[in-house]
C-alpha cells in the first residue's frame, strides 16, 4: 500500500514536471472537468465518475501510453491487486455463453439506460476469434485457435481470466478495456469468455464450418497481428 | 428538372446500399457491399456533385438561411460567420475561430446556433435538446444550414486561424481531450483513431492523428451517411463516438465539441473541403 502511494507520488511529480517542461499551457484537471461538465449536462449522478480518468488512465494519457518502466511496473502491481478470482478456483465457464458475450456490444451506453440484457464484452470489435465470424476488428491481436496454440494448458486459463478481468495488469496502458476491474463483466461472464478461448470444444479452436472453409485453411495466426492483414 | 431525375436515380441506388446495411444489421459481409457501392457512388459524385442526396439538405439549408424566422421574424442573412455579416463563400474554410461578439471560439454549427438565437430570437434549448436525427430522419435545421454553408467552401483548403490566444487555448484543449482516457472502457479518441489501417468489426477507422489521413476525411463533413440515410454533421459524428466511449450525450455547441473540431481541422490543415461528402 505504502509503496503504491510512494510510486504514485513520484509519478505525479514526474508527470507534473514533464508537463511543465513540455508545455507551459497544459490543460489543468480543474479546467478539463469544468469543460466536461458543460459538455455533458445530462450526466446522471452515478455516471459522473466516468468523466475523470482513474490514476492509471491519467498516467497513461500523461505518458502517451508509454510510461517508463518503474511507473509501468507500479501500474501493473496496482491493477493486479484489483483482480478478484472465482471463489471455486475454476476459471472455465461455458463457451456457448462466451460466444454470445463476445458478439454483444450491449451495455453502459446512454441508450442502454434501463438495462435490458447483461452487458456484452464485444470482443469481436477488436479481435478475430471464431473462424466462422468474418466481421471482426483489428485493434487487438487475433485470438483464432488461441486455446490450441496454448496447448489447452489449465494454468493458462488463469492467465486469460486475469487478462480479461484487468488487461492493465499484464500490458500497461493497453487499449483493451478492464472488463472485470471496471465492472463491465461479472466473474461468471469472464469465466464463459475464458472457455470461449481455452475450451477444446469452442468454435475458435475448431476449423471453420463448411461455408468458411477457405478461411480456415489459411495459416493459423493466434497471437499474430491481425491488423497487418488487409 | 434534369437535376431531379438524377436525384431519383441516386436515391434508388442508395436505397439499395442502405437496405444492405439495415437488413444485415451492419454485420457479417454487408459492409463490403456498402464499401463497393460507396466506391461506385463516389466516382459518380466526382462527375456530378448533385448526385449526393445531401445536396437536397443543402438546398433546404439555403432556404432556411434566407427565410424570415423566429420570434423576431428575420433571416440569417446578417449572420457573421467570421468574414463579415452575410458572407458565406469560403467562411467554412476559416472555422473554428474566435468571435469577439460571443467572446468564444466557435465552429460552424455552434455559430449557426448563436446566430439563430441572437438574430432570430430562437431559444437554443429547443435546438440542442434533440440535436441530431435518428436513422431515416432528415438532418435538423441547423445541420441543413451547416451543410449548405460548408458546401459553399468546396474546393478550398482548411485554413482556420490560430492567432488569438483563445484559438490557441482551444486547440490545446482539443488535443488534450483527444488523448484523455475515461469512462468504463478506458477509451480516448486515440484508442480508435491513432493507428493506421485498423477496424472495429468491419468498419474502417480513420487514422486522425496522421495529417495525411485527416486531410482526406475531415473535409467531407457534413456528409450523407448511407447506413442511417441522413446527413450527419461533425458534431453528430462526435456525439456518436462519445456514445461508443460510454460517455453521456455530447451537448451541441459545447466548448468540448468545438475544441475537438478545432483539433481535427488543425490536423486537416491544408486539406481540401469536399463537403458534403458521403460516408458508409
Ligand atoms: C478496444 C479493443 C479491445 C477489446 C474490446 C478487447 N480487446 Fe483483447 N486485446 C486488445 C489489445 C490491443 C490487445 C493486445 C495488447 C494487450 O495484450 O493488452 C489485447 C489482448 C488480448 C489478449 C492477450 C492475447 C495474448 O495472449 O497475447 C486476450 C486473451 C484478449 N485480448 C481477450 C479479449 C476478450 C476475451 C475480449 C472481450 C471480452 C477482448 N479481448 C476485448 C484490445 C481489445
Ligand atoms: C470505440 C471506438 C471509437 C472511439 C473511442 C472514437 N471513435 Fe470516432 N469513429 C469510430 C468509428 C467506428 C467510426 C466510423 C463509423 C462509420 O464508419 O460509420 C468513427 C468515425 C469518426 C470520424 C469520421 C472519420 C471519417 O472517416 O470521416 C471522426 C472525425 C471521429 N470518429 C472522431 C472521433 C473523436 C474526436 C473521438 C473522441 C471524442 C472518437 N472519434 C472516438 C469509432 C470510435
Amino acid at each position: 500500500m505504502r509503496s503504491v502511494l510512494i510510486v504514485t507520488l513520484i509519478s505525479l511529480g514526474l508527470a507534473a514536471s514533464l508537463a511543465l517542461a513540455d508545455d507551459r499551457h497544459a490543460i489543468s484537471e480543474r479546467q478539463m472537468s469544468r469543460v466536461l461538465r458543460q459538455a455533458f449536462p445530462s450526466t446522471p449522478p452515478d455516471w459522473r465518475s466516468r468523466l475523470t480518468p482513474d490514476a492509471t488512465m491519467a498516467t497513461c494519457a500523461q505518458w502517451g501510453n508509454q510510461p517508463p518502466k518503474e511507473i509501468a511496473d507500479a501500474i501493473k502491481r496496482r491493477e493486479a491487486a484489483a483482480i478478484r478470482l472465482p471463489d471455486d478456483g475454476n476459471f472455465m465457464g461455458d463457451w456457448r455463453r462466451g460466444e454470445k458475450l463476445a458478439q454483444s456490444g450491449y451495455g453502459l451506453r446512454f441508450t442502454d439506460a434501463e438495462a435490458q440484457r447483461p452487458n456484452g464484452g464485444n470482443c469481436y470489435a477488436c479481435h478475430e476469434l471464431s473462424p466462422d465470424e468474418v466481421s471482426f476488428g483489428t485493434l487487438g491481436v487475433s485470438l483464432k485457435a488461441y486455446g490450441r496454440t496454448h496447448k489447452f494448458d489449465p494454468q493458462h486459463a488463469r492467465v486469460v481470466y486475469e487478462k480479461i478481468y484487468n488487461s492493465q495488469a499484464a500490458v500497461t496502458c493497453s487499449t483493451m478495456p478492464r472488463f472485470g476491474a471496471n465492472g463491465i463483466l461479472s466473474i461468471d461472464q469472464i469465466k464463459d469468455l475464458v472457455a470461449l478461448l481455452m475450451d477444446p470444444e469452442s468454435p475458435i479452436n475448431k476449423p471453420a464450418a463448411a461455408g468458411q472453409k477457405g478461411k480456415a485453411d489459411s495459416k493459423e495466426d493466434a497471437g499474430g497481428d491481425a491488423a497487418k492483414r488487409p | 428538372m434534369k437535376r431531379y431525375r438524377r436525384l431519383a436515380m441516386r436515391s434508388a441506388l442508395l436505397a439499395g446500399l442502405g437496405f444492405a446495411a439495415v437488413a444485415g444489421d451492419l454485420r457479417a459481409a454487408e459492409p463490403d457491399v456498402i464499401d463497393r457501392g460507396l466506391e461506385a457512388f463516389r466516382s459518380m459524385l466526382k462527375a456530378d456533385p448533385w448526385s449526393n442526396p445531401a445536396m437536397l439538405d443543402a438546398d433546404r439549408g439555403q432556404a432556411l438561411w434566407k427565410e424570415r424566422r423566429g420570434p423576431r421574424n428575420v433571416s440569417l442573412e446578417r449572420c457573421d460567420l467570421g468574414k463579415g455579416p452575410g458572407v458565406v463563400e469560403g467562411a467554412f474554410a476559416e472555422l473554428p475561430r474566435y468571435f469577439r461578439d460571443a467572446g468564444r471560439v466557435m465552429d460552424l454549427e455552434t455559430r449557426i446556433l448563436w446566430c439563430m438565437e441572437t438574430l432570430q430570437g430562437i431559444e437554443p434549448a429547443g435546438l440542442t435538446d434533440k440535436p441530431h436525427p435518428a436513422a431515416n430522419e432528415p438532418v435538423k435545421d441547423p445541420g441543413a444550414i451547416a451543410t449548405w454553408i460548408a458546401s459553399r467552401s468546396q474546393g478550398r483548403t482548411f485554413n482556420a486561424p490560430v492567432s488569438h490566444p483563445r484559438e490557441k487555448a482551444t486547440l490545446r484543449l482539443g488535443k488534450t481531450m483527444f488523448h484523455r482516457r475515461m469512462g468504463p472502457f478506458d477509451f480516448s479518441c486515440a484508442s480508435c483513431h491513432a493507428s493506421p489501417g485498423k477496424r472495429i468489426r468491419r468498419q474502417g477507422l480513420a487514422h486522425l492523428v496522421n495529417p495525411d489521413e485527416a486531410r482526406q476525411v475531415v473535409g467531407e463533413w457534413p456528409a450523407y451517411r448511407v447506413s442511417t440515410a441522413h446527413v450527419m454533421t461533425l458534431q453528430h459524428r462526435l456525439y456518436d463516438c462519445f456514445w461508443q466511449m460510454r460517455l453521456p450525450e455530447l451537448k451541441l455547441g459545447s466548448e468540448a465539441s468545438v475544441a475537438l473540431t478545432a483539433y481535427l481541422v488543425k490536423q486537416a490543415e491544408g486539406g481540401t473541403i469536399a463537403a458534403p461528402g458521403l460516408k458508409r
